[in-house]
């Protein structure tokens, strides 16, 4: 039986990036606001020591600051004909744990999705006709534009410093940016990274081949920077312990160097950890929430009743949590009916290896989202017309790393041991460029989440059920970028390559990439989307569901960029609208 | 204001003075910002304990002394005492029952706060609510147990008496002579004690250590005190913990987080100009060891190794995140104890509202040893424009063993 606790104004389920940047924004109004977290606390100055930080073994490997498959996991399966079983070890993708979540350990890449991509369905078919759809997508355009968003974009940028070079200012292309992105109001706070070896070569190869190389927008920020808040950080070291890893140099945006300085100080804040939410707890007609449920860590249970509810955890546990709760009607494929769980989407990779022979690249002088990309096969800038695909992705010539456990890179044919492995990893390690793919992935009938018929969490919970694997669609864009890719690392001066291929079914072992995407999706008819444009529940008007679980399938880059904007974007109305006149923002 | 209304607010105006001993919310409030300019809350505070309800235990040379209940719990507090008592504790150092307070206590400072402003102060403590908080009061060990005893203390280094304002100086430097030498009791920490625990009047804020920190020289000397830093660099930093050289930790940064972060600028200006104005003091730099000496190319290679990924190459550090090192007064204090505390024990510099960014130097006390600190700080003395003496592997031992066996 749980006790109940006070009410609050506002409830947050989880404490990441979305979570903090809705905790600070409310708080400072005044409201009451609680964030519950099931992980543990996280601080840079306690946690992220600099004498311990860079630590392979511990975060790279053995994954420290990652979720638990005991305290959550998912099944999975490739398609409905199978029966899904459960992940007993992240590995496809590797979801975050604690406070800042996948905030603290991610690379850092930081994407404002193109204009187009946001009325993709209707985009290719005015350019391509219906016939370039591919078979059962569930494709649909963004219920907000890219002009509708770009102040929010903006927000998110300046709140995490973010190092770039502008492509196209209130409508002016500018050279070394990117061509191909949308108007921004003004320059990135921060100017880009300084580019290695590698990416000297890849932007002069590129740029010979027609290309628009520019240096990629980083959250490891180039110079030190104080963002709106008052949040300082310092430069990035180019250390290369980034993914998985915490910064200890204050130098990648996290919810720990942009928000958490001031939201600890807001007296109207409280964050409790190692909570984990159970359900949102619904009125009888199930129109409303009346705030939540979660056990303590000592395993207690508590009723915290607030007038408005905000899911801001990772995406896939945001829609589980509306599964578990009765929140909008799940998704079933073979009606294709329902909405909680529809448009699952993901990231496919693609891209070539090259390996030089008088090359010294120094792989270990990087950050994890230094780099010089292209954009030029990303989403419908260039001419799909008999390419038989949908999408793209960012082309990138980068190292996050040249760490000395993961990353000994060896020519194809050299044994896997041994004193042969040992002297190809030796004469390797220097010689080695990568062009890698941030692909796009469509949405599809077939590709959901729902909640598994069998396996149950220890708190006797239905667990998640995954069931995807890449379409025809993604196998085409992704073999066909592998081979503009290999073109780019042949005109970089490599003597061998090697094309990346999506071969087999998808496979939940070998980590890929963690954009996880949809399930929640936002649109503008609630039979095809669980949130409306401000990320509001359809169904429960006191519920908004924040993150990348609102895409309604992805595009070509990484999500962070967009998950921020969107979070700003609810945030506005959220301020400027909802809590005026509390209920629906947009009547169905 | 309406018309309707005036008349009745120039009658509370005329009414004011006969209402102040009953509702005395100017001088309250007025009385809250001195007590954030004396920092009383610092000591009158256990951790973790109601505010001003007392009990921390304050370490001195001559034992530990617990500090008293300033709420007016009648029992326990100070809700018995009149304005007249409260005044004669601040001005005299003596209790209302006659007894001494030890100067552990800053009575020889808060002589000189005037008594409008003892008075205000002592009208906001009556605000608080009352906790019942009773503190041992007679820890000190024999013979500083005897209380009496202070009276020849005070006849040796207590000089009673009110502020008296410099007629030469301006009116900024008035005020800021007022409240440094005052209700700042600066001194207290920054001015060099003798054997028997007195500040030395003859080197007025001329560094001090305490509790194994540097309390640096505050005269305006270029190379160890505020010589370098421009008036509004002083105010920067004691309004938001840091400025272009450095950031607060320890007890100065909870000197910011509690008082000076809430003064008013125009009172932190004054306290810079007063500080930059009345002189300079302090040793002459000695010449500094040439990059060839064994403890400078050894104390470079644990530096490039260990430090400059934050404090850069050149010593020149990251604004509001990481502190310059070349040419940082605290750097090169004769007394090195803060900077080997730091290495080993590492530090988090203050949060306040205009910089919530809390950076940590971590602890490496766990990978350095005695000789390898004393040389990384041996470096960092004495080079890029910096001069110290050297700091030996002994002064890091006794810094090391104080930190561990916690006194």
């Amino acid at each position: 039986m749980s006790r109940r606790l006070p009410r609050k104004a506002v409830v947050i389920v989880g404490l990441g990036w979305t979570g903090s940047i809705m905790a600070y924004e409310l708080a400072k109004t005044g409201l009451d606001v609680v964030a519950i977290e099931r992980g543990p606390w996280r601080d840079t100055a306690s946690d992220f020591n600099i004498g311990t930080a860079a630590d392979e073994l511990r975060y790279g490997i053995r994954l420290d600051l990652f979720l638990r498959t005991k305290q959550e996991t998912i099944t999975a399966r490739n398609n409905m004909s199978q029966t899904a079983l459960p992940i007993r070890r992240w590995g496809a993708f590797l979801p975050g744990n604690g406070v800042g979540g996948a905030g603290v350990h991610w690379n850092g890449q930081t994407w404002r999705f193109l204009p187009d991509d946001f009325r993709i369905r209707s985009h290719m078919i005015e350019r391509y006709g219906e016939k370039i759809m591919p078979a059962d997508n569930t494709i649909q355009d963004w219920p907000v534009s890219y002009d509708e968003l770009e102040s929010s974009y903006d927000r998110f940028e300046y709140l995490a410093g973010i190092s770039g070079k502008a492509g196209n200012l209130r409508g002016q292309i500018q050279p070394g940016g990117n061509p191909f992105e949308g108007a921004r109001m003004r320059e990135f706070p921060t100017p880009p990274l300084k580019q290695g070896y590698a990416q000297d070569l890849f932007t002069k190869a590129a740029a010979e081949k027609g290309l628009h190389p520019f240096p990629r927008p980083s959250a490891n920020i180039s110079t030190a920077y104080t963002n709106p808040y008052g949040c300082s950080m310092a430069p990035c070291t180019y250390c290369g312990f980034c993914e998985r890893f915490g910064c200890a140099n204050y130098s990648k945006s996290t919810p720990q160097t942009c928000v958490l300085p001031v939201l600890m100080r807001e007296p109207t804040f409280e964050a409790r950890t190692e909570c984990e939410v159970t359900k949102v707890n619904l009125s009888a007609d199930g129109k409303r929430a009346t705030g939540v449920t979660y056990v303590d860590r000592n395993g207690e249970e508590w009723e915290q009743p607030a007038d408005l509810v905000l899911l801001c955890a990772y995406g896939l546990f945001n829609v589980r949590m509306m599964l578990l709760s009765g929140i909008g009607k799940p998704y079933d494929p073979n009606r294709n009916e329902g909405v909680v769980g529809r448009n699952y989407a993901y990231q496919c990779g693609g891209g070539a290896t090259g390996y030089f022979e008088d090359a010294k690249f120094n792989p270990f002088a990087a950050a994890g989202s230094l780099g010089a990309a292209a954009d030029d096969y990303n989403s419908d800038n260039f001419d799909h017309g008999g390419l038989g695909f949908v999408g793209g992705g960012s082309m990138t010539c980068a190292y996050t790393n040249g760490r000395p456990i993961a990353y000994h890179p060896v020519p194809p044919g050299t044994p896997n041991w041994g004193s042969k492995w040992k002297r190809a990893v030796r004469d390797t390690y220097q010689r080695v460029a990568n062009v890698g793919v941030q692909g796009s992935v469509m949405s599809y009938r077939g590709c959901y989440l729902d909640l598994d018929p069998t396996y149950k969490d220890p708190l006797g919970r239905p667990l998640m059920r995954m069931t995807f694997d890449y379409q025809d669609n993604e196998r085409k864009m992704s073999a066909w970028m592998s081979e503009r890719s290999n073109e780019v690392v042949k005109a970089m001066g490599a003597k061998q390559t090697q094309m990346s291929r999506l071969n087999g079914p998808w496979s939940v072992v070998p980590y890929q990439t963690t954009h996880n995407t949809g399930g929640a999706v936002m649109g503008s008819n609630p039979k095809t989307s669980a949130v409306n444009r401000y990320l509001q529940s359809w169904d429960v008007p006191n519920v908004f569901v924040m993150g990348a679980s609102a895409f309604p399938q992805n595009a070509g880059y990484n999500p962070t960029g967009t998950v921020g904007a969107l979070t700003y974007w609810a945030l506005d109305a959220i301020v400027g609208q909802y809590l005026k006149n509390p209920g629906a923002l947009v009547q169905a | 204001m309406s018309a309707r209304w005036g008349w009745l607010a120039g009658f509370l105006l005329l009414a004011g003075s006969a209402w102040a001993s009953e509702d005395n919310y100017v001088a309250a409030t007025r009385g809250r910002a001195l007590a954030i300019a004396g920092d009383c809350i610092a000591c009158h505070t256990a951790p973790g304990g109601v505010p001003f309800a007392g009990g921390l235990p304050l370490e001195t040379p001559f034992g530990t002394i617990m500090t008293p209940n300033l709420t007016p719990d009648e029992a326990t507090g100070i809700g018995r005492w009149t304005v007249d008592d409260f005044a004669r504790a601040m001005h005299e150092g003596v209790r209302p029952d006659g007894r001494q307070l030890y100067p552990a206590f800053p009575y020889p400072f808060y002589t000189k706060v005037a008594r409008a402003d003892v008075e205000a102060i002592y009208a906001y403590l009556r605000t608080l609510d009352p906790v019942t908080s009773r503190v041992d009061r007679d820890t000190m060990p024999f013979p500083f147990n005897i209380r009496a005893a202070m009276s020849g203390w005070n006849s040796l280094f207590f000089t009673p008496g009110a502020f008296k304002p410099d007629p030469q100086r301006s009116e900024e430097y008035n005020r800021g002579a007022y409240l440094v030498e005052g209700l700042g009791h600066c001194g207290a920490c920054h001015t060099p004690l003798n054997a028997l625990g007195a500040n030395k009047a003859s080197q007025p804020l001329q560094a001090n250590r305490i509790n194994d920190w540097t309390a640096p020289n505050l005269t305006n000397d270029a190379r160890l005190g505020l010589g370098s830093w421009s008036v509004d660099e002083v105010v920067t930093y004691l309004r938001t913990g840091r400025n272009a050289t450095g950031q607060a930790s320890g007890p100065m940064g909870e000197v910011i987080a509690h008082s000076t972060s809430q003064m008013p600028v125009a009172d932190l200006r004054a306290m810079a100009i007063y500080l930059k104005e009345r002189g300079t003091a302090g040793s002459t730099a000695p010449s500094p060891l040439p990059a060839s000496d064994a403890r400078m190319r050894t104390g470079e290679a644990i530096f490039i190794d260990t430090c400059s990924a934050c404090h850069t190459s050149t010593g020149a550090g990251i604004a509001n995140i990481f502190p310059r090192l070349a040419k940082n007064p605290v750097v090169q204090q004769d007394d090195p104890a803060t900077l080997v505390r730091v290495v080993l024990a590492g530090a988090r510099a203050v949060a306040t509202a205009a910089a919530p960014t809390a950076p940590a130097m971590p602890s490496l006390g766990y990978r350095l040893n005695d000789e390898q600190v004393a040389a990384v700080l041996t470096y960092v003395r004495n080079s890029w424009g910096n001069a110290a003496e050297a700091v030996s592997s002994a002064d890091v031992q006794r810094v090391r063993k104080v930190l561990v066996s916690g006194k």
